[in-house]
């Protein structure tokens, strides 16, 4: 009765209208592609974890050189769940990574890129930017060994780019050392910076999901021509399967999080020399490998400032692949672009698994 | 026609370029080009082995030792004449001296190194090698015992006879032959302990430079046994803070009225392995029971001793065992683990002041460590606890979710049947 009372009120004042229109009609196309449907919703319910426990964390941590690692360390043994809070961030974060990766490939298999969602795709794009320097600049707050050492090599690598490399370097550095103010600029990056740009961005990503709707992958399309495709209501049907989704997630984090609780190791030295096999965090070691495997010089130019080159223009030619893919925008076949997104993952797969297997066989 | 002419001028090219080749070649040294192409070996030899030598690449050669005249190309006469100072083979007599025309010469020494010692003559003949030599013992170590002959490599050369690694190996060429130390009537066995020591697995295995070898003890050109009263100084060299607290015990004056060698007494001298708990107290076999009666007063307070430093050691073990175990749980140990290096630092306190034989000092130490170590236990045990309780807080937790998840599954069965899909 209640929730009626508080609809007439609200109704008095605002029209809902169209609220209850787009609740009503929302429907989820059912094909045997439908499952990756969800990978979106999944990265957003670990985004809403993030931000859940992120702001818990801001409450004890200190952002700097002399008390980022003791106070990650009170908030490990001291405060009440504050190991499971901090456990939880940190595998819903690499959790989050993985589930926006299956997003982003299932979207790019399904060409759901393809005219009129172009802008949904290139801000899907952006948002998978902003994540990955979220976890970049996340690995660092710590302050361990790992977390120092990782981040003065990935802002070497940042310092590699042509003209504007050595600025950057100093930019997210704060110096032209990785020191306790990379930690306070990090930490800013962390919690306002990137939390702000998400923000804005993401709401559009959704809006213009909203507004367009699911995409029916084209050749699922072709299969049904003529034919009306079934569908199920998003509220309930698809939001509880959603749910469902989201609790086994959760059940995940609590597992993983109370079993295997995210490691401190030991405070950041700058003076010590890099731990043996090193490496970043699992979602940039392809790249960091495949650096590795360029000789240092090719011809007059610098292997890794090649590298660097050749996997920003990977980003560039994914950011822009609905403008490329011609054929996919007007309905037809695309099977150029399908293989080169297949030829994508299989080298982020294999150069992953050189990454963790290759230091092992040396 | 034409590839004939050109096979003939290839020859005849080739044929130049070796006649030319020999004047490029010409030796520098005449001495070394003759004796490497002599077939008896004990004439070739030395030639071969000289490429190696400290010597020769600072720019002295064969004549400088043997004397003669290395420009007398295919002369043998002018080469080995006496009016150019030939000499031959050096006496084995004569060698200190004759190394020592350049190492004594601290003039002559300067230019290649201001700071190196040219009192080793001097002093070798301080040692029982030295003294024997004279005596007319032609079978003691001279010079090229020890540096090798016509290979003489510096000691910084890894390669050397006298590195570090290489001193007692080098020592043992003749200290380790039996039937060449016979007359002596020494031990030949010394090496053989020596690489049970602890020392030599510093030396070899953990490649610590500083940790003793023979020479460290028994001095290198002034080679002698340190006498029974040296005994102590020549260990103090390194265990000083050891050696302070033996200095104040009564063992001190004990050992010397007994004539027993201080540290060697019980620690015995070339195999000396790293010292445990075990030895300390009155059982069979410990060093305080070859000179202490059994359930003599000394004894029992050995006894006691032990029992203090054991109960720390083991309430160390105990709570390193249970922070490894909270570690592999993935709890966070590093304050408790930090905290346990001081209850460390205590038990290696106590284990040095045994040598002082004071109980207040043994028993202040451990009780302190105790203490450290039963805080550090605790801690493990409480982090123990809290893994439990996080499996316990788990398993309630997963009740809940699951029963969620049943719910939802029929929950999204009844919405299906009534407007799912169609």
């Amino acid at each position: 009765m209640t929730g009626v009372r508080i609809t007439a009120w609200l109704e008095e004042r605002i029209d809902l209208w169209p609220l209850r229109h787009f609740i009503q009609k929302k429907a989820i196309p059912v094909h045997r592609h439908t499952v990756w449907y969800y990978f979106g919703g999944m990265t957003l319910f670990l985004f809403g974890i993030q931000v859940a426990t992120g702001i818990l964390l801001t409450l004890y941590y200190r952002p700097s050189g002399e008390e980022a690692y003791e106070s990650v360390q009170f908030i490990m043994t001291d405060v009440q769940f504050g190991w499971l809070v901090r456990s939880i961030h940190s595998w819903s974060a690499n959790l989050m990574v993985l589930t926006m990766m299956m997003h982003l490939f299932s979207v790019y298999l399904t060409q759901a890129y393809r005219k009129p969602r172009e802008l949904t795709w290139v801000t899907g794009m952006l948002l998978f930017g902003i994540v990955l320097c979220f976890g970049f600049s996340g690995y660092l707050l710590p302050w361990n060994v790992l977390s120092y050492f990782a981040t003065k090599v990935g802002t070497e690598i940042a310092g590699q780019f042509p003209l504007v490399g050595q600025v950057l370097m100093r930019l997210l550095r704060g110096g032209d050392e990785v020191t306790g103010a990379t930690v306070s600029r990090f930490y800013g990056f962390h919690i306002a910076i990137l939390p702000a740009t998400i923000t804005v961005i993401l709401g559009l990503h959704l809006f213009l999901v909203q507004k367009q709707g699911m995409s029916i992958p084209p050749a699922v399309e072709r299969a049904h021509r003529g034919q009306p495709l079934k569908t199920m209501p998003f509220v309930p049907n698809f939001l509880l399967r959603d749910l469902f989704g989201w609790f086994v997630a959760l059940g995940l984090l609590a597992a993983l999080a109370s079993l295997f609780p995210w490691e401190l190791g030991q405070k950041a030295d700058p003076f010590a020399p890099a731990p043996a096999g090193i490496r970043p965090e699992w979602y940039f070691v392809f790249m960091f490998q495949s650096l590795k495997y360029i000789p240092a010089k090719i011809g007059p130019f610098e292997g890794e400032v090649l590298g660097v080159l050749g996997f920003s223009l990977g980003g560039l030619f994914l950011l822009l692949v609905p403008f490329l893919d011609k054929r996919s925008a007007s309905g037809e076949p695309s099977p150029l672009f399908r293989w080169i997104g297949i030829g994508i993952i299989a080298y982020i797969v294999i150069f992953t698994v050189f990454g963790y297997v290759a230091p092992a066989m040396k | 026609m034409r590839i004939v002419l050109r096979v003939a001028c290839f020859g005849l090219l080739l044929a130049a370029a070796w006649l030319i080749r020999v004047p490029f070649a010409m030796a520098e040294n005449a001495c070394i080009d003759c004796h490497k192409a002599l077939k008896d070996e004990r004439l070739n030899r030395p030639a071969i082995k000289i490429k190696d030598d400290y010597h020769l690449a600072r720019g002295l050669s064969c004549h400088n030792c043997h004397g003669g005249d290395p420009t007398a190309l295919d002369n043998k006469a002018q080469a080995h004449s006496p009016a150019k100072g030939f000499l031959g083979k050096p006496k084995r007599r004569a060698i200190p001296e004759a190394c020592g025309k350049c190492h004594s010469d601290p003039r002559y020494m300067r230019q290649f190194n201001p700071s190196i010692r040219t009192d080793q003559v001097k002093e070798y003949y301080t040692s029982v090698h030295g003294k024997r030599l004279r005596e007319g013992d032609q079978k003691v170590a001279v010079c090229i015992s020890c540096h090798d002959v016509h290979a003489i490599r510096a000691v910084k050369d890894q390669m050397a006879w006298t590195y570090p690694t290489n001193v007692a190996e080098t020592c043992s060429r003749c200290h380790g032959n039996a039937e060449y130390m016979k007359a002596y009537k020494i031990p030949t066995d010394q090496f053989e302990k020596y690489k049970q020591s602890v020392h030599y697995e510093m030396l070899t295995k953990r490649a610590d430079l500083a940790s003793p070898t023979c020479s460290s003890c028994h001095g290198s050109h002034g080679a002698a046994p340190p006498g029974v009263d040296s005994v102590a100084n020549v260990c103090s060299h390194c265990h000083v803070a050891t050696a302070e607290l033996f200095a104040k015990s009564p063992h001190k004056s004990a050992f010397a009225d007994l004539g027993m060698p201080a540290c060697v007494t019980c620690h015995s001298n070339h195999d000396i392995t790293k010292p445990s708990d075990a030895m300390l107290g009155g059982g069979e076999g410990t060093p305080c029971a070859t000179c202490h009666e059994a359930g003599s007063a000394p004894l029992k307070k050995a006894a006691e001793l032990r029992t203090m430093i054991e109960g720390l050691s083991s309430r160390i073990d105990q709570a390193t065992t249970i922070l490894t175990k909270a570690e592999r749980a993935g709890m966070e140990i590093g304050a408790p683990r930090f905290e346990l290096i001081a209850a460390t630092e205590s038990l290696i306190k106590a284990r040095s002041a045994i040598h002082s034989l004071e109980v207040g000092q043994i028993k202040a130490a451990t009780d302190s460590g105790s203490i450290v170590a039963q805080k550090s236990l605790e801690s493990g045990q409480g982090l123990l606890a809290e893994v439990q309780f996080r499996r316990k807080g788990l398993a309630a937790s997963m009740l809940v979710i699951v029963a969620v998840l049943v719910g939802l599954f029929f929950k999204i069965r009844d919405v299906d049947r009534r407007g799912g899909p169609d």
